[in-house]
């Protein structure tokens, strides 16, 4: 059997594009560890682009800040070990419904603390609407979030598209 | 109309008394096959004009369209015959997106209830699909399709895209595959589960599972099933082997992210077949697919793919006139 080649900040292997008609920035084509070993720590930066979706990949490394949002959101961890803490919020909503994306939060929110959820490799995790959460790698990582592009979204194309 | 009146829509002759298949009629169009190939007919110039696919690649392409209701814009079985979504309505055609077919005026279109050429399309799978020939397995994994008709495969061809509300496992929403075993091209992925630790008032609030260990466990290929849905936006996650059986044209800018292995795509132009590119992504690439190209992919090893999905409603008609650029990025 062949073995299955899963990719990490220390082990990938970029792809190409052989272009015979256009041009390969159509394609909007990066690698997710190369963004994520160029990037600072719980930098949001975007990857792909649907209108208002996004996916946006994370260095993670160490402990980010909170985070909420008003709809679900959703990560996969490609690589490292990342506990994701949860709160629920004490005070009702911390984002108003009409506000999308991924939303910063400015220290740790009043709440009950909900738990956590520890991820590895390939592991999957909802981030519900409305609730609080913040990640903290123990060895650090590289996250995918599904969201929509909010006022945390990092978007540098040109810096890490092939062109 | 209910189901059995669409059944009853299906038109077909006997099964032909040497090779045991029957032949269907759909509009103008005329479905038949044999030992080893199908020929498609339909009407141009005046004349009856055909094409011929092997049995295998028809099937496996055709499965794919009635899996995923015809799928988001066209689903090209090759480069002359396929079909066009219109969310209600499907267009059947051949040589409509061939520069050499339209140019010469032997292509044609029809339109159809989508209930009634997906009622067809589900008799001629029932009919054509052999005792052991799998058109969802991997080459390496299912018998023949080829020669007379013998049994068929009902389990196999009644497989379709999971729906999922919000997140597999979760109450209530699509299951997880726990009980499916590994594949044997994934024997050697983690099936170890995120650990979830919930405080004792939010038990069952907390929600993860291992997408590696789930998709390590399908038993399709070439097949989204979607894991995430974050409004419109759906994560739509495949295992992918050999030959993606279709051309899909793009009615819509879609995004792929290699979650391992590799994966080659040819890219064409949407109407024309016209070679654009050739894409190499190995784990951790991920592209974009211009909303005016068609694709098709080449996977050597079974790999994990997520497909990304913009489910947002009239997407087809904003490209198509012009209101949204074919590419989701200006840089």
């Amino acid at each position: 059997m062949q073995q299955t080649r899963l990719g990490s900040l220390d082990n990938y292997r970029k792809g190409n594009i052989e272009i015979i008609k256009g041009q390969a920035s159509h394609y909007v084509m990066s690698n997710v560890f190369d963004v994520a070993s160029q990037s600072a720590p719980y930098e949001k930066v975007v990857v792909g682009k649907n209108l208002k979706y996004v996916i946006e990949t994370l260095r993670a490394e160490g402990v980010s800040a909170w985070f909420t949002a008003s709809h679900d959101e959703f990560v996969v961890a490609l690589d490292g070990e990342i506990d994701v803490h949860f709160i629920k919020p004490s005070d009702g909503a911390l984002v108003s419904a009409d506000i999308e994306g991924s939303v910063k939060l400015e220290g740790e929110p009043s709440g009950q603390k909900m738990g956590f959820v520890r991820l590895r490799r390939g592991h999957q995790a909802l981030l519900p609407a409305g609730a609080a959460y913040r990640f903290e790698a123990r060895k650090t990582g590289v996250l995918l979030v599904q969201t929509i592009a909010g006022a945390e979204s990092v978007e540098k194309w040109a810096d890490i598209c092939i062109q | 109309m209910d189901q059995a009146i669409f059944l009853q829509s299906v038109v077909a002759t006997d099964p032909d008394a040497s090779t045991g298949y029957r032949t269907f009629k759909l509009g103008e169009f005329e479905f038949s096959r044999d030992a080893y190939f199908v020929t498609v007919k339909w009407p141009a110039e005046g004349q009856t004009r055909s094409h011929q696919m092997h049995a295998d690649d028809f099937l496996r392409a055709m499965m794919r369209d009635v899996a995923w209701g015809f799928f988001y814009g066209w689903v090209n079985f090759d480069e002359v015959i396929g079909t066009r979504n219109h969310y209600g309505k499907v267009d059947m055609y051949a040589g409509a997106y061939n520069a050499s077919f339209r140019e010469a005026g032997v292509d044609y279109t029809q339109q159809f209830e989508t209930p009634i050429i997906m009622a067809t399309f589900k008799a001629i799978l029932k009919d054509w699909v052999n005792e052991g020939f799998d058109p969802f397995a991997a080459p390496e994994e299912t018998g023949s399709a080829f020669g007379a008709k013998h049994g068929d495969n009902i389990a196999a061809i009644d497989r379709t895209r999971i729906a999922t509300k919000r997140m597999p496992g979760l109450e209530g929403d699509s299951p997880l595959r726990d009980d499916f075993p590994v594949n044997r091209q994934f024997a050697d992925v983690s099936q170890d589960e995120p650990e979830i630790h919930a405080e004792p008032e939010f038990e069952g609030q907390l929600h993860a599972f291992s997408l590696f260990k789930y998709l390590s466990r399908s038993d399709v290929t070439w097949n989204p099933s979607v894991t995430s849905v974050c409004k419109q936006s759906l994560f739509c996650p495949t295992t992918e082997e050999f030959v993606l059986p279709v051309f899909h044209g793009n009615d819509r800018v879609e995004w792929f992210l290699q979650l391992s292995d590799q994966i080659i795509w040819d890219v064409a132009d949407k109407d024309t077949g016209e070679p654009r590119a050739r894409i190499t992504m190995n784990a951790g690439d991920i592209a974009a697919m211009p909303a005016d190209i068609r694709h098709k992919g080449y996977s050597q090893k079974r790999s994990m793919l997520l497909v990304w999905e913009n489910a947002t409603p009239d997407l087809p008609r904003r490209y198509e006139s012009g209101e949204l650029p074919p590419y989701p990025v200006a840089f």
